[in-house]
């Protein structure tokens, strides 16, 4: 895009500078509509599993309650309790919300198509996922009441704790793909299964990953049946409860850039990003952002049947599976799959 | 431009390191702590070691700066207390400080004479050339100081062993303990049973 501004007549500090920020508006502003509408789909599904209607009121077939709801809380009015610790207060949900959108910059959408093509594309993304827990954590803090502490003491164990195992996953994928920029991660995937699938999701040693992965993400964002920060039988609405306004709406909407953002990442690191789930020539001639698209709401889908279907994980239940089950299993499979690369790729040779 | 980046990074470390010892709040104290690693790694970004960069965030940032914040924010510190010993204890902190900054800048000037083998103050000890960093501490690691590298991970190993011994206490016989197997393995027929009983009788269970 540094190009298109320099033809304008531009110097290039000037047009790089330009496209940059053309280039940010171009993904963040696009993110947050579709974090409204996956917001809709969310209660559309759960309501579809509930046989109920869900939000059918605004707009066509209810598309624009997700606006609707992001206007009331924009007027409503913000509280900071007095108790609370106020710069802190209101820090967290900034930082919640701009941690969500800063891992976006290396999200490739399509061939080329991505602001930041750097070589630790991935190293990135696990460096902004492990911030996410600060404005948690902060908030929890600076309400300065019970409910909300706990949730934040939580909300840090958890997030923490499945961390490392999606470390180690990633590992496994970097291996596959001999590196950790995320456009050559998916680009190694064509035709990866029997030459004829794109993806790594049909390897035998990259599938049971997938599913940790897949559940571990679940845990990372905090959705059900890990949503254990904002249990609301036991801690009201956890770290959120003293926030409200746009305060509260800053969480929700960086919640969801979250999840979106996990579900995007299973789309790339395991089926393959934009390329068609087939390597078929027709197939290629549906444009790769759409795939891309269709990849990762089916994603978003799958996270929003199994908040509808699974009853809430115990907290020791959360922290045996992550300790006890992923971590020993991810670090086999690093080693298995090593070894593997070594016996296949690399000739034996020690 | 690169200028200005370094400067406002550079500014930025030194002034949350100042904030770090000068904040009343140890909360805040570990907040600012946060933001100096984090411009720690831009201004590593800016020398082109994005690898670090990006290791520096995950280790630092993401996993022992929260584990700071978890403490210091579940301690009930007295602040009244911790500032009284303040005045006693200055000549001593003053003194460790003096001998730390004597053996930096020692430390900094043995490296610019050069006598270790061990890089050039220069920083072309790269042995891989147009290999990104990433790359090249992996063939620098693992090739040259493979043992040194597999050493100070032994050393860590050891020290979590360590950690884990000396907070580990056996206390299955006081608490409740958890058999997950024993619960996933539990079905509705062996916690219930269906029983109809004649009008006026009790149920006998």
């Amino acid at each position: 895009m540094t190009e298109f501004f320099q033809s304008l007549g531009m110097t290039y500090e000037w047009a790089w500078f330009v496209a940059t920020i053309s280039g940010i508006l171009l993904i963040a502003l696009p993110v947050m509509l579709a974090v409204a509408l996956v917001i809709y789909m969310d209660r559309k599904v759960l309501g579809a599993v509930m046989m109920r209607r869900g939000p059918n009121v605004v707009g066509p077939f209810g598309i624009l309650q997700s606006f609707a709801d992001g206007l009331k809380v924009f007027l409503q009015e913000t509280i900071i309790p007095s108790a609370a610790n106020k710069g802190i207060f209101l820090l967290a949900p900034i930082i919640t919300f701009t941690v969500a959108l800063l891992a976006w910059a290396v999200i490739p959408f399509d061939a080329g198509v991505v602001l930041a093509d750097i070589n630790v594309g991935l190293l990135y993304v696990l460096a902004i996922s492990s911030l996410g827990v600060y404005g948690i954590t902060m908030a929890g803090w600076a309400s300065n009441s019970k409910y909300p502490f706990f949730s934040a003491m939580r909300a840090a164990a958890q997030m923490i704790s499945y961390e490392v195992s999606i470390g180690f996953i990633l590992v496994c994928v970097l291996l596959y793909a001999n590196s950790a920029n995320l456009s050559v991660i998916v680009e190694s995937q064509r035709g990866h299964g029997f030459g004829m699938v794109n993806g790594y999701f049909f390897n035998l040693l990259l599938f049971p990953m997938w599913v940790v992965f897949f559940i571990s993400s679940l845990a990372e964002t905090q959705r059900a049946p890990f949503d254990l920060t904002e249990a609301e039988s036991e801690l009201v609405a956890g770290y959120q409860t003293e926030y409200s306004s746009m305060a509260f709406a800053l969480f929700w909407l960086g919640e969801y850039a979250n999840i979106l953002l996990m579900c995007s990442l299973n789309t790339l690191l395991f089926f393959g990003g934009w390329l068609p789930p087939l390597d078929i020539p027709i197939l290629y001639a549906v444009p790769g952002f759409i795939w891309f698209l269709l990849k990762t709401v089916f994603f978003f889908f799958l996270f929003s049947w199994i908040w509808a279907t699974v009853p809430r994980y115990r907290y020791d239940q959360l922290m045996r599976l992550g300790w006890k089950v992923f971590l020993p299993m991810s670090l086999l499979f690093v080693a298995l799959t090593s070894g593997w690369l070594m016996l296949t790729r690399y000739g034996g040779a020690a | 431009m690169l200028v200005f980046a370094f400067y406002l990074f550079a500014v930025l470390v030194i002034a949350s390191g100042a904030m770090v010892i000068v904040s009343k709040n140890p909360v805040h104290s570990v907040l600012w702590l946060i933001c100096a690693f984090f411009n720690a790694a831009g201004l590593m970004v800016l020398v082109g070691a994005e690898f670090l960069a990006m290791l520096l965030v995950i280790v630092y940032v993401g996993a022992v700066a929260v584990l700071f914040l978890f403490v210091v924010m579940m301690l009930n510190i007295d602040f009244a207390e911790m500032r009284a010993g303040f005045m006693k204890n200055a000549p001593l902190g003053l003194a460790i400080a003096i001998i730390l900054l004597a053996e930096l800048v020692l430390g900094i000037g043995a490296y610019r004479a050069g006598k270790l083998e061990l890089g050039t103050p220069l920083g072309d000890a790269a042995p891989v050339a147009g290999a990104s960093n990433t790359e090249n501490i992996g063939m620098l690691l693992y090739s040259d100081y493979i043992f040194l590298f597999e050493a100070a991970g032994i050393i860590l190993l050891v020290a979590m062993i360590g950690a884990i011994v000396l907070t580990h206490r056996e206390r299955r016989a006081t608490r409740g303990h958890q058999n997950i197997a024993k619960q996933n393995a539990r079905r509705p027929g062996d916690a219930t049973v269906n029983v109809k009983p004649e009008v006026g009788q009790g149920v006998e269970l």
